[in-house]
C-alpha cells in the first residue's frame, strides 16, 4: 500500500481523499515557492534602487566599512551586555509596580482614596513626560539632591528613571485587561462568597493577565529599544560605545553594529508575540 | 417562620424606579417562581437579595437577620445564598473541578481535599463525572449550566437564587438542567427563580409570583395563577404568553 493511504485508526482512506490530499500538498508547495520568489525580486529591487543611488559611494564607506565593523564589535558588544542587564532588572519591576497600582486603581473602599488619587497623578504624570526627560531629571536631579541613600551610579539611577516611566503604560495595560473580563465574571465570584480580594486574585486577573499578554511583550520590545537612552547620563551601554568610536573614527559603521544588536534582541520577541496572538486566535476559534 | 423575608424593597436605575415596593416571604423548602415580562425587574430583585446591588429603600431578612443593613457582613451574606446566572459565568479559566471547589476553598476553609471529594460526588449525582478535568468551553451549555449549579450548591448554601437558568439553552438540553432543580427540589432546597418556563413554573413551584414593572402583582399557588388569574395585568401577561406558546 502507497505511504499516506492510511488514516489514524488504521482506516483506509478513500480514492477521493487521497487525491484531495495531493492538490492540497502540492497547492502549498506553489504557495512557498511563489512567496519566496516575490521575496528574492523584491529585495533585490530594493538593494538595486540603494545602490544606484547617486551617494550610495559614501553612504557605503561611512556606514558599511566591514573593517570598523570588525575593530568597534566587541566594545559595542560589551556595551551591548550593559543595555540587556538594565532591561532584565527594570522589566521586572516594571511588571510588579505597574500591576500594584492597576489594582490600587482598583480598589474602591474610601479609605484607599488618597492611594488611589495618588495612582492616578503618577500615571498622569509619567505617561505625558517623555521618557527621555525621565531619565535625565531622574540621572541629574536626584544625585544633586544629596539624599542619604540615594544612588548615585548611572546604571541604577537609569533603571529608576526607566521603571517609573514604563510603569505608568504597563500599568494601564493591566487596567485595560481588567476591564476587558466580563462582569459577570465578577458578579459569580462575588455570589460564591468570594471576597473582593479574593475574587481579584483567582478569577479577574488570571483572565485579565492572559488578556494583556501580547501589548506587554510589545512594551517588552519597546524597553528594550529605550535602554539606549540612558547614554545621555554616561552609562556606557552600546550606543555610548558605538558614538564613542564613530567620534574618534570619523565612521559611523559601529552605529550599525549597534542597531544590529538591537535588532537581534527584538527579533525572538516580536515572533514570540505572533506566537502567542496566533494561539489565543486558535483557541478563540476553537 | 420564613427563611427569606423582603420588606417594601426599592431599586433605583439612574432615577427610574425598577421595583416599587416589592414583599415577598420565602419559607424554608419553599419554591418560589417568579414569572414576568422581560424588564419587568425579576433579575434586580434576585441580584438585590444576593447583595450584588444596593437597594433604595424597604429592607431584606435573612433567617431575620437584615443583610440590607450596612451594617451586615456582604461576603458571609453571600457566603449563605447561591446564585446561578442566565450566561452560566463559569470561571473559563479553570476546570470543572478548580470552579466548584474555589469557593469551598478560599472563601469557606474547607480542606482541598474534602472539598474535591465532595465536588466529585455531585459530579457524579448530576451525570458529570467524566466532566472533572475539563474546561469549560469544552462543554455544552446545558452541562455548562449544571456545573454552574453544582458550583453554587458545593458552598451549601440556605437558599439558591436561579436566574433564568435556562434561557440561553437549546431546547433539547433544558430538560437535563430544569432535571437538575427538580432533584433539587425533592432534597429540600429553598428556591426563588426567574423563568420563562410556565409548564416547569407550574410543575414545580409551591408559590408563583407575577411581577408586573417593578410591582409584584400577584401571588399564588401555581393552579390559581395559571387556572384563575385575578389580576388583569396577569391574565393579559398569561395570554400573550399562550400565544407565544411557551405554556
Ligand atoms: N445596571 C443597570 N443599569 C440601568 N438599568 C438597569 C440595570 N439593570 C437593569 N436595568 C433595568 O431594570 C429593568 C429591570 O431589569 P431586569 O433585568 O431586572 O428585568 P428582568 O425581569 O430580569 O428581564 P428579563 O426577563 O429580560 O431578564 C429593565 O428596565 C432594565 O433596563
Ligand atoms: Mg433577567
Amino acid at each position: 500500500m502507497p505511504a499516506g493511504t492510511v488514516a489514524g485508526g488504521g482506516r483506509v482512506k478513500s480514492a477521493r481523499q487521497v487525491e484531495r490530499e495531493r492538490l492540497r500538498r502540492r497547492r502549498a508547495y506553489r504557495s512557498g515557492s511563489v512567496a519566496s520568489a516575490s521575496t528574492i525580486i523584491f529585495l533585490a529591487l530594493v538593494v538595486a534602487v540603494v545602490v544606484n543611488a547617486p551617494g550610495w559611494e559614501r553612504v557605503r564607506a561611512a556606514f558599511f566599512d566591514p573593517a570598523a565593523f570588525a575593530e568597534a564589535l566587541p566594545d559595542v558588544v560589551a556595551g551591548f551586555w550593559v543595555n540587556v542587564q538594565i532591561f532584565l532588572i527594570a522589566e521586572p519591576l516594571i511588571l510588579i509596580a505597574g500591576l500594584l497600582i492597576a489594582l490600587v486603581r482598583e480598589l474602591r473602599a474610601p479609605v484607599f482614596f488618597p492611594l488611589r488619587a495618588l495612582a492616578v497623578m503618577y500615571v498622569d504624570v509619567f505617561r505625558g513626560v517623555p521618557t527621555l526627560l525621565v531619565i535625565l531629571l531622574v540621572g541629574f536631579g536626584l544625585p544633586a539632591l544629596r539624599l542619604q541613600g540615594v544612588p548615585d551610579d548611572e546604571v541604577t539611577l537609569g533603571v529608576i528613571a526607566l521603571t517609573l516611566s514604563y510603569t505608568a503604560y504597563v500599568a494601564e495595560v493591566f487596567r485595560a485587561g481588567i476591564a476587558t473580563v466580563h462582569p459577570g465574571q465578577r458578579a459569580a465570584a462575588r455570589s460564591l462568597g468570594l471576597s473582593h480580594t479574593q475574587a481579584m486574585r483567582y478569577v479577574v486577573l488570571p483572565q485579565a493577565v492572559r488578556n494583556v499578554v501580547p501589548p506587554l511583550l510589545n512594551d517588552f520590545v519597546s524597553l528594550q529599544k529605550d535602554t539606549a537612552l540612558v547614554s545621555t547620563i554616561g552609562v556606557i551601554e552600546a550606543l555610548r560605545q558605538a558614538q564613542i568610536y564613530a567620534s574618534s573614527k570619523f565612521n559611523y559603521t559601529p552605529y550599525l553594529a549597534a542597531a544590529l544588536l538591537f535588532v537581534l534582541l527584538t527579533i525572538p520577541m516580536a515572533r514570540f508575540t505572533d506566537y502567542l496572538a496566533a494561539r489565543t486566535a486558535r483557541r478563540r476559534g476553537a | 417562620m420564613t427563611l427569606l423575608r423582603i420588606e417594601n424593597l426599592w431599586k433605583d436605575y439612574h432615577g427610574h424606579s425598577v421595583l416599587r415596593g416589592v414583599d415577598l416571604a420565602v419559607a424554608p423548602h419553599e419554591v418560589v417562581c417568579l414569572i414576568g415580562a422581560s424588564g419587568s425587574g425579576k433579575s434586580t430583585l434576585l441580584r438585590c437579595v444576593n447583595l450584588l446591588e444596593t437597594v433604595d429603600d424597604g429592607a431584606i431578612f435573612l433567617d431575620e437577620e437584615e443583610i440590607t443593613s450596612p451594617r451586615a457582613d456582604a461576603d458571609a451574606v453571600r457566603k449563605r445564598i447561591g446564585m446561578v446566572f442566565q450566561s452560566y459565568n463559569l470561571f473559563p479559566h479553570m476546570t470543572v473541578l478548580d470552579n466548584i471547589c474555589l469557593a469551598p476553598v478560599k472563601a469557606h476553609g474547607v480542606p482541598r481535599g474534602r472539598a474535591e471529594e465532595e465536588a466529585r460526588e455531585l459530579l457524579t449525582r448530576f451525570g458529570l463525572a467524566d466532566k472533572a478535568g475539563a474546561y469549560p468551553d469544552r462543554l455544552s451549555g446545558g452541562q455548562q449550566q449544571r456545573v454552574a449549579i453544582i458550583r453554587a450548591l458545593a458552598t451549601r448554601p440556605r437558599l439558591m437564587l436561579l436566574d433564568e437558568v435556562t434561557s440561553a439553552l437549546d431546547p433539547a438540553l433544558v430538560a437535563e438542567v430544569l432535571g437538575v432543580i427538580r432533584e433539587l427540589r425533592e432534597g429540600g432546597m429553598t428556591m426563588i427563580l426567574a423563568t420563562h418556563e410556565m409548564g416547569f413554573a407550574r410543575e414545580i413551584a409551591d408559590t408563583v409570583c407575577f411581577l408586573d414593572e417593578g410591582v409584584l402583582r400577584e401571588r399564588g399557588t401555581p393552579e390559581q395563577i395559571f387556572t384563575e388569574p385575578r389580576h388583569e395585568r396577569t391574565r393579559a401577561f398569561l395570554s400573550t404568553v399562550i400565544a407565544s406558546r411557551r405554556l
